[in-house]
């Protein structure tokens, strides 16, 4: 079993567990003083203001905060102390959207969303919706937390699930100081299991990606260059294959956020992400293609804002009223913490977009 | 006016030495970014060898910014040490390989 590192800052009762806290600072000082262009100034620059939504691609659908890691940069705050859980009620309204939706992914998330009680269910009546593409971002130690997911391999095999999972470095030490104590060889172990049922296997269907965030105050390297280093690493180590490698950039809120502010390097890694801003990025972002659902089933434009409480710009606020048609062109809810998805080759949960 | 000769902010006003000379300032950045795409040494080795000589060089701000680069690389923290030592090796072999100049000065002056 993997050691928890440290609690949520919600059961730390930390004033960054509030997004109004946490927008607060992201507004104030040197956006405030001038000293850097807010988002939306910059924005203005390239003529992108307001940010619009594009024709529906990917629906994001969380399905609760409890996670059995606590890593240090979560930008969900999950932990084991998380209790909010997707219902199967709406659990059931989401199906009744993926039936019916245009989108041609489908990316379950959370915490990790295989402690939901009804993760199981839900994945099977999802699956017979036929989506092109149906993600589940696992965090690999679930898999061998415990007996009842030690079969979750072959449950996803089963349904064609695309495994997503976050892998910060090819070390012990850089992987442990983010995840947590234990979780780089549970999650090598993890790796093992699913390359031994075919997952991330050359010509193999049964797609594994890792997701690479940086493990500290700094931005991802090229994605490219990355995934060369991680393979050969990854290869040479444990003999363990996996696909493709996402460059994730970590977003200045909730738990990086804290860790930026204490360690004293909040200014610098907001200038990082204005330096490195590329309006062809802003064209692609994630948000203008995905819509976020809640675990109490509301509707966001990322699962950033989703953290932040930013709800859509949209009469439609709740997957229970769903309307895909006025979703597209609303206008995205941005604040500076969104520097993040346009830095260098962008960041999206597929990696870069530029 | 600082009081200090080294200010961390500078490094992000680096770009700003073009305004006293635009033509030589951006032949400057024009090389020096050529100098670091991947060639025939990899754009990671060249991290390195950049943080080296940060070193060797005693350039505070190189050091911020080869340090972040490796990081965003990948690069290990025994990577960047293993690194240093190369350029350590280099600096005190420099200083004493000039003993068989004092040997020489030496036995010539004063020698048997």
């Amino acid at each position: 079993m993997t050691k928890v590192k440290t609690q949520s800052l919600h059961k730390r009762e930390s004033d960054l567990a509030q997004s109004n806290r946490q927008l607060e600072i992201l507004s104030n000082g040197i956006f405030q003083n001038g000293e850097l262009p807010t988002f939306k100034s910059k924005i203005a620059e390239s003529n992108q203001f307001p940010l619009k939504a594009k024709k529906l691609e990917i629906l994001q659908i969380n399905v609760g905060y409890m996670c059995n890691q606590v890593c240090a940069h979560c930008h969900v705050d999950a932990g084991p102390d998380r209790k909010e859980i997707m219902t199967k009620e709406t659990m059931m309204q989401c199906l009744d959207v993926i039936r019916n939706t245009g989108a041609h992914t489908l990316d379950l998330t959370g915490g990790a969303p295989e402690m939901n009680p009804n993760f199981r269910w839900f994945v099977e009546e999802a699956a017979k919706a036929g989506i092109k593409d149906f993600i589940v971002r696992s965090n690999l130690t679930i898999i061998r937390a415990n007996k009842k997911y030690h079969d979750l391999p072959e449950f996803f095999k089963k349904h064609n699930v695309h495994v997503v999972s976050s892998m910060p470095h090819w070390t012990k030490g850089k992987t442990d100081k983010q995840r947590g104590d234990g979780v780089f060889d549970t999650s090598i172990q993890a790796l093992k299991d699913l390359n031994a049922i075919g997952y991330g296997m050359p010509d193999s269907d049964l797609r594994l990606d890792l997701v690479y965030n940086p493990s500290g105050a700094f931005l991802p390297g090229d994605q490219n260059s990355l995934e060369k280093d991680f393979k050969k690493a990854l290869i040479e180590d444990f003999n363990i294959q996996f696909h493709n490698l996402f460059a994730i950039t970590n977003l200045p809120i909730s738990r990086f956020l804290d860790y930026l502010i204490a360690s004293e390097n909040y200014e610098d890694y907001m200038y990082a992400l204005v330096e490195a801003y590329n309006p062809l990025a802003v064209t692609n972002v994630m948000c203008t293609n995905t819509i976020s659902v809640s675990w109490d089933g509301y509707l966001f434009d990322c699962d950033f804002n989703q953290m932040l409480e930013l709800p859509v710009n949209s009469k439609v606020k709740h997957i229970s009223e769903y309307n895909e048609d006025l979703l597209e062109g609303r206008h995205i809810v941005i604040s500076q913490h969104c520097y993040g998805c346009t830095a260098g080759a962008g960041s999206s949960c597929q990696g870069v977009v530029a | 006016m600082q009081k200090t000769y080294y200010d961390p902010a500078d490094l992000r006003k680096f770009g700003k030495i073009s305004e006293w000379n635009q033509e030589l300032g951006d032949k400057f950045f024009e090389y020096y970014g050529k100098v670091f795409e991947e060639g025939a040494l990899t754009a990671r080795e060249k991290s390195l060898i950049a943080l080296a000589v940060a070193h060797t060089e005693q350039c505070p701000y190189c050091i911020d910014a080869y340090t972040k680069d490796g990081l965003q690389r990948g690069i290990t923290k025994e990577e960047m040490m293993e690194a240093l030592h190369v350029g350590a090796a280099i600096k005190s072999g420099a200083t004493l390989v000039h003993g068989v100049q004092m040997m020489n000065k030496v036995n010539k002056l004063d020698g048997e």
